[in-house]
């Protein structure tokens, strides 16, 4: 097998895909001016009109928040309070959470542990967009629900619900595993209550 | 018959399974062999350094815990050893007793999550990382008497520290020294001779003496290349020169011998610790400064030993409440210099486990 | 213990090698004119008795006049630390000549200055933002910015 040795080249500087790459963040954060309004309308409505959950409704909530899988998304510090809550004292496996799939179309949670800068943001967005449906978001930490300490930067996104909705904000800098494990059961409480099969 | 290949460029990152963050590789394949490899961060930069110039001397700790945020004690130790020389402010004992107890802790923290990262990725999938996990949490329960916080603790303050330390965090720290050394002896038998580590990690990555001076690396990876290089050593900061220590080296500059260094030095910083809590005075913990430090015209640069290399702060100032301007010689930036050098004519595989011994944390390289 | 050498003794020493290079010198550090800023650096790396092979790190500050560009470099044979400067005038295009070939740590701090603060290296490699997109506006640790 030989090498063709004229395609050896030292390709070290490639701007091409660079500017590519800033363009896209660039009309990334133009469209992003506003924060998307969180998910919730659909809660108020139920208890307006005090709908009873039917037999089906239950048992596919329940497997579906037994069993939440996590999609990696680790920018910063919290990332190792998500870690911790995983490890040996504080352990998320108890809660069916265990896996922590690097793969997102098999993952049903964004649990954002870190804050998000506008280079980043095309990456988070297209992992969300991955996702298969139902999914949920946990903001998590001071970073993900405003910024935090660094919300007057040149490069921060203040807070995730500019990019992707968000279902449960979970505050701390950062969040205890304790403080994490009840936005946890929040999310579980609220999925408990969705309406999936109409009539 | 001879097949024509041709280089194949591939995306490595940014969010990939291995905990170090969110670090990007571009690398040139030949097949599977890595023929040229371009390193892409930024996607933490959160300007930590513009930052730093709205706030108050005092108000940056906080900024300065979320860099290197495995070994938060150890940046704010640097930041406040730079004011400390700019302004001319000195340091009661008891708080320098303090200062090397906590930055010697936060060392064992930080090499524990550094090899149980990079045994995750020679594919011990988690079992060494649990088990580092379990002491970490003794030292952070060990932090969160002191400074009530799990992860970020903004402990150390211009002139001293914030509070001094509670009546049971002493015996819990000789309880603790009682039986650290027994986890330590329980990690080195199951992985010194394990086979897998010795085939995934031995001659793996190996970056020579000079190459390492070249590129400015500093910390375990430039002492396992044979450099015999500690700013503990070298330029002593705080107290250190009452205490005895070795420096471990390594001989060939392979990801084993990086794995070494770290299990010798927390081996080390046990010594340290030891000889600290036996001769540590009472006394204030915090000398006397005004409220709003105004330094004199002029600049710094103070540096320490911290777990991923030399951790240095720049200030320069013009008699204002706030820093003029704020340089922060990340190590692990530093230490990625030699990650082209290294990682060439291995495979992707190879790759992986050579950047994981460098052991690098994103927050410090994009600041 | 690290020993800071004197700018003043090696500016003494350096202005018999290069006349008319040095612009200022101080007990912490010395000034240099940036078009001998190669061969001083080529000077100090080789000369055994300096041997300043470390390069601990690079800065720059911006006084609103001028850009100031610090280098601060260590011998690890000898134990002895030297920091030099040097100077770029004008805000529009600062260029300082680049270090890479002798010390290839310099690489990523050079370009990182050049992302943030707009001083272009003659003779890097590869001079293109490191921290920041392309197609960023403005350079951002400049005092003006925003």
């Amino acid at each position: 097998m030989e090498v063709d040795e004229q395609a050896g080249l030292y390709v070290y500087s490639d701007t091409e895909l660079d500017r590519a790459e800033g363009a896209a963040i660039e009309s990334l954060k133009a469209h992003c001016q506003q924060a998307i309004p969180d998910p919730d309308k659909w809660l108020e409505e139920e208890l307006r009109r005090n709908i009873l959950l039917t037999s089906v409704d239950f048992m596919l909530n329940w497997a579906r928040r037994s069993s939440l899988w996590p999609a990696i998304c680790f920018p910063a510090c919290c990332a190792f309070e998500l870690i911790a809550a995983n490890a040996s004292r504080f352990d998320l496996s108890r809660f069916g959470m265990e896996i922590l799939r690097a793969s997102p179309r098999q993952a049903d949670l964004m649990i954002t542990a870190g804050t998000l800068t506008w280079k980043m943001a095309p990456q988070v967005k297209r992992i969300y967009d991955q996702m298969a449906e139902p999914k949920w978001v946990i903001a998590m930490g001071a970073c993900g629900i405003s910024g935090g300490i660094f919300a007057s930067s040149y490069n921060v996104v203040p807070g995730y619900s500019r990019i992707i909705p968000v279902d449960v904000y979970v505050p701390g800098c950062p969040p205890r595993p304790e403080a994490l494990i009840y936005g946890i059961r929040m999310l579980h409480h609220k999925i408990s209550q969705r309406h999936t099969i109409e009539g | 018959m001879a097949i024509k290949t041709e280089p194949f460029v591939i995306n490595i990152g940014p969010v990939h399974p291995s905990t170090h963050g969110v670090f990007r590789m571009r690398a040139t394949l030949d097949g599977e062999v890595i023929v040229d490899l371009e390193p892409v961060f930024g996607y933490l930069h959160r300007g930590i350094e513009k930052l730093a110039e709205e706030r108050t001397y005092t108000g940056v700790i906080p900024l300065t815990d979320r860099l290197d945020y495995i070994a938060s004690m150890s940046n704010n130790l640097a930041y406040v050893l730079a004011v400390e020389k700019l302004a001319g402010i000195a340091v009661p004992e008891r708080a320098e007793y303090l200062r090397v107890i906590m930055a010697e802790l936060q060392r064992i923290a930080a090499y524990l999550v550094a090899i149980g990262a990079f045994l995750n990725e020679c594919g011990a999938f988690f079992t060494p990382f649990l088990y580092m996990f379990r002491e970490r949490e003794k030292i952070i329960d060990l932090f969160e008497m002191v400074s009530g916080q799990r992860l970020l603790y903004n402990y150390m303050r211009v002139g001293g520290v914030s509070q001094d330390i509670p009546e049971e965090f002493l015996p819990a720290l000789g309880e603790f020294l009682k039986q650290m050394p027994r986890f330590i002896d329980e990690y080195d038998r199951l992985l010194k001779q394990n086979e897998i580590l010795l085939a995934r990690a031995k001659g793996i990555g190996i970056l020579t003496k000079e190459k390492a001076v070249n590129c400015s690396v500093s910390g375990p990876v430039l002492r396992a290349s044979g450099v015999k290089w500690d700013i503990r050593k070298a330029d002593p900061y705080s107290i250190y020169d009452r205490f005895e220590f070795e420096i471990p080296t390594g001989e060939v500059g392979d990801c084993y011998d990086r794995y070494r260094v770290r299990i010798e030095e927390m081996r080390q910083s046990l010594r340290i610790i030891e000889q600290a809590m036996e001769q540590i005075p009472s006394g204030a913990v915090k000398s006397e400064v005004p409220h709003l430090i105004r330094p004199p015209v002029g600049e710094a640069y103070a540096h320490i030993e911290a777990p991923k290399g030399e951790l240095g702060f720049y200030l320069v100032s013009d008699n204002s409440i706030a820093p003029y301007r704020c340089h922060i010689r990340a190590p692990s930036l530093m230490n990625l210099t030699a990650l082209r050098e290294m990682v060439i004519g291995w495979k992707i595989q190879d790759a992986i486990i050579i950047f994981g011994s460098i052991d690098i944390t994103v927050g410090e390289v994009d600041r | 213990m690290i020993l800071s050498l004197s700018g003043k003794e090696v500016a003494a020493q350096l202005e018999q090698q290069f006349p008319g290079s040095i612009i200022a010198s101080s007990e912490n550090n010395f000034l240099v004119k940036s078009e001998s800023l190669l061969d001083i650096a080529e000077y100090l790396k080789s000369s055994p008795e300096l041997d300043l092979d470390y390069l601990n790190h690079i800065t720059a500050v911006d006084y609103y006049d001028y850009f100031e560009v610090v280098y601060q470099l260590t011998s690890i044979k000898h134990n002895h630390s030297l920091v030099l400067k040097t100077r770029c005038y004008g805000r529009d295009n600062p260029l300082v000549p680049s270090v890479v070939s002798l010390w290839q740590g310099a690489d990523f701090q050079e370009r990182e200055i050049y992302d943030l603060m707009g001083i272009s290296f003659d003779g890097h490699p590869n001079l293109k933002r490191i921290f920041l997109w392309e197609g960023f506006q403005g350079y951002p640790l400049r005092k003006d910015y925003l």
